[in-house]
């Protein structure tokens, strides 16, 4: 009996204590949106504007203008291109990167400064890497080419090194013990846990710089960024309407063709 | 007369994984036959760690281990891997490489022989892939040969790593608890299991167990360890009920 | 006596084939870009010096650029970032229920709501601050809706899959007690989805934080507006300082999400 009465109690703690905290994190939430909306300084009436030349613009972008196909064409080839580049440089590199920073793998003196390296990678938008880029090495698709494969080590390299550390490590003792290579014990022990894995980071890096490939050209990076970009600019917005329909097939295209490629692997 | 040829020689071996508290305290035997020898003693008095110096799975803090005329706990970089593929090692959980197939599994014994790219290509020699079918059909699983490691029971696991462990063409087995996982009926078949590699072999296997009866039925010669210490080392009809007083402590379990 | 020869291999004929020909996709993709791409070799080789050159202008940090323009205009970007993650739950969280299947179980709605999703997702944040600054002019708002709306399909789509997990034990015994559609929700799917909702919505918020420091680049508020005029001006060491207060927020909120999803998970 009186194991049930203190079960009762126990059960009536554990309520209370989470809906005080949520009520907390509720009200917080809502001050905050009311005090970012203010700082928006957004009156009425701007917004109903705004509206107002959101449906023009809606309109004048359809129907989509597919006339300049070639300055389309042209500028999509660039970007495929950049994204292909970098994404098999970027995910080829990130195999090596990744172990060196596992510290279940390596020593200290390796993995904290390659993890230093893989956060810098991570730290920046491409957009701002690409810039950079554009400075030092002109415009064009070197440039988009260099930022997507630090933008794909950033990210590739990161979330292998951490799948790489949530390993069964039994598995590498046991191989270890054969008396085999490190490298031959990464392959045997480490790659067969994480593998599919490492191929759902590369399929989704790959998208990632398609899409981005289509973005840095907006800097001067090369690819369809450049010629979305201009389009914008001349106010051709049934154009930039041409444009988004065939980045937007790409992206779907891509996403059926990647998960073929991971039932695959 | 030749001097006998030690296989293994442990000498003053101590190991502290936190400084001033030592588990192994100087431990010190050889071995000089083949035979299953079982090494028993209570959990964290240092079984495994014993075993892992061996391999270098875990380096020695003071001591030697002589193997092969080599002290093992001074060797690095391509000489030890040389001298670890000579030593086979069985774990109590079994540390297959899951999604691997048990082919895969059994074969990973001949990685010490192969380079990096043939591991990777999986190139194993005709000879190496007749050998290991062999190996499954005489632990009695030729039928799983491409099944997925974790697809199988644990009984069946622990007999793909005793595979494994055979494939390396070893001098000596280690094995680490390789029955604590299993029922007893499944213990007793590994137990055999590795009794007749190691007469077939001519190698000695150094066995840890917790299961005194199990160690008597099987064992040549006893290894009994407490606090850090070897306190027995002999035939398995000299334990005596003090003795196993002094390794475990207590009476109660005794009956 | 005869000893057989055992045939064993790792993948069947046609696991082979298909990989191969996974693996001849990317290296013709690869080469054929390279050869193809407008890549001047001279300024390839000549970019580690630019980089250097370019760097090396940006030393000493401007610091006394900070109380300046950095500061507001950080905030301005954060604001950016949290309000867009709100917004953009509006739409994410009933775009997610029409995607998951075991909550509708029409196709024509999973279809209907996985073309939002992806839409939402092809164009890049930065494409999204252009067409709203076009329809609203530049500053915050038009930062606010670009980072809603390209959240939208990434959170959705994630807590779709995170829904399509939940135990459906529970659900079903909820039920059968003939509940209401709100409550089998709110008690049934909603405390399962709990962690895994607030892990990408912070995660996104991290990413957001990101993207919302460039998009004034194109004049959607924020840090970016203030990265651009002193490129445009060239005065790179007040780049630098804008570029490290980004680093320094963006590492920040990092830790941030990283520490309060360690609390909840």
């Amino acid at each position: 009996m009186a194991g049930l009465n203190s079960m009762a109690e126990g059960n009536k703690q554990n309520p209370f204590n989470r809906s005080g905290w949520n009520i907390v994190l509720w009200i917080l939430a809502a001050a905050y949106l009311v005090y970012s909306v203010q700082s928006m300084g957004l009156s009425g009436e701007r917004f109903l504007a705004g509206l107002g030349h959101a449906s023009t613009l809606i309109d004048r972008m359809f129907p989509p203008n597919f006339e300049r196909w070639e300055l389309l064409l042209s500028g999509l080839g660039e970007s495929l291109e950049i994204a292909m580049i970098s994404s098999v440089s970027g995910i080829f590199l990130s195999l090596f990167i990744g172990v060196l920073a596992a510290r279940n793998l390596m020593p200290a003196w390796v993995s904290i400064p390659v993890r230093g390296f893989i956060a810098i990678c991570r730290s920046f938008h491409p957009v701002i890497i690409a810039i950079l880029f554009v400075k030092s090495v002109g415009f064009g698709a070197l440039a988009g080419i260099l930022t997507l494969i630090i933008a794909s080590i950033g990210f590739i390299a990161k979330l292998f090194a951490e799948a790489i550390e949530e390993i069964s490590i039994k598995q590498v003792e046991a191989i270890r013990a054969t008396g085999a290579s490190f490298s031959s014990v990464v392959i045997y022990a480490v790659m067969p846990q994480v593998f599919s894995r490492f191929i759902g980071f590369a399929t989704y890096q790959f998208d990632s710089n398609l899409r981005n490939s289509t973005m840095v050209g907006i800097v001067g990076a090369g690819g369809l960024g450049g010629t979305l970009f201009s389009a914008f600019q001349r106010f051709d917005y049934d154009f930039v309407a041409a444009i988004l329909i065939t980045i937007i097939s790409l992206i779907l295209l891509w996403e059926f063709l990647s998960t073929l490629v991971r039932r695959i692997f | 007369m030749s001097s006998v040829q030690k296989l293994l020689q442990v000498k003053e071996l101590k190991k502290e994984y936190v400084s001033g508290n030592p588990i192994l305290k100087g431990v010190d035997f050889s071995i000089e036959e083949p035979g299953l020898i079982a090494i028993i003693g209570p959990s964290g008095t240092g079984k495994s760690t014993l075993l892992r110096c061996i391999n270098r799975l875990i380096d020695a803090t003071e001591g030697q281990i002589i193997f092969n005329d080599v002290d093992i706990c001074q060797t690095e970089g391509k000489a030890l891997r040389k001298l670890r593929r000579q030593v086979a090692m069985v774990f109590q959980e079994y540390n297959l490489v899951e999604r691997l197939s048990v082919m895969e599994n059994v074969l990973s014994g001949r990685l010490g022989y192969m380079s990096t790219w043939q591991a990777w290509r999986r190139n194993y020699t005709q000879q190496d892939i007749n050998s290991a079918y062999e190996l499954l059909e005489s632990v009695g699983l030729a039928e799983h040969a491409t099944k997925r490691a974790d697809s199988l029971s644990g009984g069946q696991r622990q007999r793909v790593g005793i595979a494994r462990a055979v494939m390396q063409n070893p001098s000596i087995i280690l094995a680490d608890e390789p029955t604590s996982s299993l029922d007893p009926k499944t213990a007793v078949e590994i137990m055999e299991l590795l009794e007749k590699f190691s007469l077939e072999k001519n190698i000695p296997a150094l066995i840890n167990m917790h299961d005194v009866t199990l160690a008597k039925r099987f064992a040549k010669r006893i290894i009994g360890m407490s606090d850090g210490y070897v306190i027995y080392d002999g035939e398995p009809q000299g334990i005596t009920d003090d003795h196993l007083k002094e390794i475990y402590g207590g009476e109660s379990w005794l009956d | 006596m005869a000893t057989i020869d055992y045939h064993w291999q790792r993948f069947s004929s046609g696991q082979k084939l298909a990989r191969f020909s996974v693996y001849l996709f990317f290296i013709t993709g690869f080469l054929y870009s390279i050869r193809s791409v407008e890549v001047i070799p001279e300024f390839l080789y000549d970019a580690p010096e630019q980089m250097m050159d370019l760097l090396s202008r940006m030393w000493p940090i401007d610091y006394s650029f900070y109380p300046l323009s950095v500061h507001d205009a950080m905030i301005e970007t954060l604001n950016i970032a949290t309000l867009g993650t709100l917004v953009t739950l509006i739409f994410a969280i009933p775009l997610a229920l029409m995607n998951a299947s075991n909550v509708v179980a029409s196709p024509v709605i999973h279809w209907i709501s996985r073309f939002f999703l992806v839409s939402s997702r092809s164009i890049n944040s930065l494409v999204w601050a252009l067409l709203f600054v076009a329809m609203f002019g530049p500053g915050m708002l038009a930062g606010v809706l670009a980072i809603a709306f390209r959240s939208v399909g990434f959170i959705g789509k994630l807590l779709g899959e995170a829904l399509e997990e939940v135990d459906m034990g529970s659900i079903e015994a909820l039920r059968a007690t003939g509940a209401p559609w709100g409550a089998v929700m709110l008690k049934g799917y909603w405390p399962q989805v709990l962690p895994a909702f607030f892990s990408i919505v912070l995660f996104r918020w991290d990413i957001n934080v990101r993207e919302s420091a460039v998009l004034g680049l194109v004049g959607a508020g924020g840090i970016g507006v203030v990265l651009n005029d002193s490129m445009n001006l060239f005065q790179w060491q007040e780049v630098a300082m804008s570029l490290l207060a980004i680093f320094t927020v963006v590492v920040l909120a990092e830790i941030l999400v990283v520490n309060i999803r360690s609390r909840l998970i």
